[in-house]
């Protein structure tokens, strides 16, 4: 009945698919102004921005860009949970590329070597993933699984085993320099969203990613090409990790074939469910993926402000992740919308 | 023991069953990637006698099954999820949960030990059939829900504690140091035997029992399944609060082996059970395997641990390496055989 009442517009904005992911944020944004009363403030300090809003994109960077290639991954309804490890990789390589050198300027390669060379082994790694899920017809969860159990083993080879300290300050500017007043990795992060939007929404590549997802035979028959487009999503999949793996080895300053992006894949998959792009494939929305990649973030800050212990976050995160699954569940709607309703039968059976 | 359980029935599985397809090549091939698991296990047994001495002696291959009871006990839980359809990634942290509810009980809340475990195992069990009701009922996916009880299950084990409990209680120590002889000179620990214990009711169970039959046929086709008039959720939630029961086990046998209750433990373990599934011949899509080829898929996994031990030069994270280029092996020469089995 109280939906008779409700202004249209703001109808309107649930209804819309960011809607919800953008209350979720503008809800704990909110929680964390009023426990902690600097949270809003941003000041210009040391010539750059300097406040917890910059803080939270600044840690987000990492995880917005592997969920930007998760979505992509999903919209052909496949999924990667090799990312973690493959940010793994990518830092190590970029960490025996730049060696051990205690001189904070010396490198074994020069830096765009180092870069290409941690992007090129991170794509190698989408692309075999790819190949194993386009050409040899496998799974994506076990295709990728297996990328996910050796790449710590390749990562650890990498590294010796060890935790591989960077000394070289150049290659700090991507995880921890400001430019512009901005930290550099949110700026990296908006340039990868950029071409991937104008990729997706200038050509008809959104198009055939959404009709490989929903239904790759159709596709396939419609002229589609499934297969390349497919194994393209892994690729870049692949790619966004190394850039992950880069900003993560880069802002600690160290390479950590173990523990590198660990359990990263799980949050990036999370980002992209909770933005509103459903795990079944084919309708996806990019900046959904982005805010729900803030949404995490902000969700950890607030726990670390209200002084419980970090690791209970993961109980919180649960219960995230069990209250999204539900809203998105048909089943579970169904049956809640025959509760409200059985009193007696509203509009709303109508708008369903 | 192991070796001599019976060999599972050839219970018709795929369809088309009731014609006079040639009956021997049939059964060959479904028996395929058992027997290339097993051969696998000879070998790398064999390769490992030549290099090492004292590779081939019994204790060598007993202490296979006594470092990887917890293992064998989860696998076999994840075997009958993955033959119904599904996957789940809770395992390890159920194991974790179990060993801090344990230690938490035993340690701080001074409750005895044959108390403790009857409760964690329900424990385990109830959080399997929620997890399964949540999939059955609301059909959502396994992978989001399973991974969300991994979540919660870990958080859990920090809300006790976020330290390491270590176990001083007279009882686990006795029990985890019981040895029960073999042969003259060799030994299981308690955890082995009953691994082996769980191992015989579980084939049992996916091969004599309705409850099993029903957890193939959901896997091999759901629609089918409930067309047929099988209890599609009812088997759907029963194979999930197995698995909780298993890993709960799972977790008993690893506070026996760990004495102590830590957050940390048994971390990725989710990954080392579905890995051992697959090598052990079993379908991820469902409906097809045996639970007795987890067994050598768990065995197989050990051996190679322990002939990258022997070696000493090799470091541990060629594991890793070996376990992918294991499961890369399996699944592409199952790709092949299911493509064989649908053009025929």
């Amino acid at each position: 009945m109280d939906d008779a009442v409700r202004p249209n517009a703001l109808r309107a904005a649930l209804e819309h698919r960011l809607g919800w992911p953008i209350v979720t944020l503008a809800l704990l944004l909110a929680l964390n102004a009023a426990f902690n009363p600097g949270f809003l403030h941003i000041e210009w300090r040391d010539g750059h921005l300097y406040g917890s809003l910059i803080d939270i994109l600044n840690r987000a960077a990492p995880l917005a860009v592997v969920s930007l290639g998760m979505t992509i991954v999903i919209a052909t309804r496949g999924i990667d949970i090799s990312v973690g490890a493959i940010v793994a990789i990518a830092g190590a390589v970029a960490a025996w590329a730049i060696g051990g050198s205690i001189a904070g300027d010396v490198t074994r390669l020069p830096l765009p070597v180092v870069l290409l060379a941690a992007l090129g082994v991170a794509l190698l790694c989408g692309v075999w993933n790819g190949l194993l899920v386009a050409r040899a017809g496998m799974q994506p969860i076990i295709a990728t699984l297996i990328l996910m159990v050796a790449g710590r083993g390749i990562a650890q080879l990498i590294t010796s085993g060890q935790i591989i300290t960077i000394y070289y300050s150049p290659y700090f500017f991507f995880g921890g320099g400001y430019f512009l007043g901005l930290p550099v990795s949110i700026l990296i992060v908006a340039l990868v969203f950029a071409l991937l939007y104008l990729a997706i929404t200038r050509t008809a590549l959104g198009l055939f990613l959404q009709a490989v997802g929903i239904n790759p035979t159709a596709a396939r028959v419609a002229g589609v090409q499934a297969r390349r487009l497919t194994l393209g999503a892994y690729a870049f999949s692949g790619l966004c990790a190394g850039v992950a793996g880069i900003l993560i080895s880069s802002n600690v300053k160290s390479a950590d074939g173990n523990n590198a992006g660990l359990l990263l894949e799980l949050d990036a998959i999370l980002a992209v469910t909770l933005g509103g792009t459903a795990l079944t494939g084919g309708r996806f929305t990019l900046a959904g993926s982005v805010i729900g990649a803030l949404i995490i973030q902000t969700l950890t800050y607030l726990i670390y402000s209200l002084g419980v212990p970090p690791e209970v976050n993961l109980v919180v995160k649960a219960i995230v992740v069990f209250a999204v699954m539900m809203l998105q569940s048909g089943e579970f709607r169904a049956t809640v919308a025959k509760f409200a309703r059985r009193p007696a039968l509203s509009d709303r059976e109508v708008h369903r | 023991m192991n070796s001599r359980l019976p060999k599972p029935p050839s219970v018709p599985i795929t369809p088309g069953h009731g014609g006079r397809a040639p009956w021997r090549s049939r059964t060959q091939s479904r028996y395929l990637p058992l027997a290339a698991t097993i051969a696998l296990f000879i070998a790398v047994s064999v390769i490992g006698s030549t290099m090492y001495t004292g590779f081939l002696s019994p204790q060598v291959f007993l202490n296979l099954l006594i470092d990887n009871a917890f293992l064998i006990v989860v696998a076999v839980g994840q075997t009958f999820v993955i033959l119904s359809g599904g996957i789940d990634l809770s395992v390890g942290s159920v194991i974790a949960l179990t060993t801090m509810v344990s230690a938490a009980l035993v340690e701080k809340a001074g409750w005895h030990p044959l108390a403790v475990i009857p409760l964690v195992l329900l424990m385990g069990t109830a959080f399997g059939t929620f997890m399964g009701w949540l999939i059955a009922r609301f059909r959502l996916q396994p992978f989001i829900v399973t991974l969300a009880g991994m979540f919660l299950a870990r958080g859990l084990c920090y809300l006790i504690s976020i330290d390491s409990i270590s176990i001083t209680h007279p009882w686990y120590a006795a029990v985890s140091q019981i040895r029960i002889p073999v042969m003259s000179d060799a030994s299981l620990s308690i955890g082995a035997v009953i691994a082996l214990v769980v191992l015989a009711i579980a084939v049992f169970v996916a091969h004599y029992t309705p409850f099993g039959r029903s957890i193939y046929a959901v896997g091999g086709n759901p629609h089918s399944a409930l067309l047929m008039g099988l209890p599609v959720h009812g088997a759907t939630i029963g194979a999930y609060a197995l698995s909780g029961f298993c890993s709960s086990l799972g977790g008993v046998l690893f506070t026996f082996y760990m004495l102590s209750g830590y957050g940390l433990h048994a971390m990725g373990l989710e990954l080392d059970a579905i890995a051992s599934v697959v090598i052990g011949g079993t379908l991820l899509t469902g409906g097809v395997g045996y639970v007795i080829g987890t067994l050598f898929g768990v065995l197989l996994l050990g051996i190679i641990q322990t002939l990258i031990s022997f070696d000493g030069s090799l470091s541990s994270w060629w594991t890793k390496i070996a376990v992918g280029a294991l499961l890369l092996v399996f699944c592409l020469s199952q790709r092949a055989f299911g493509h064989r089995a649908a053009s025929r």
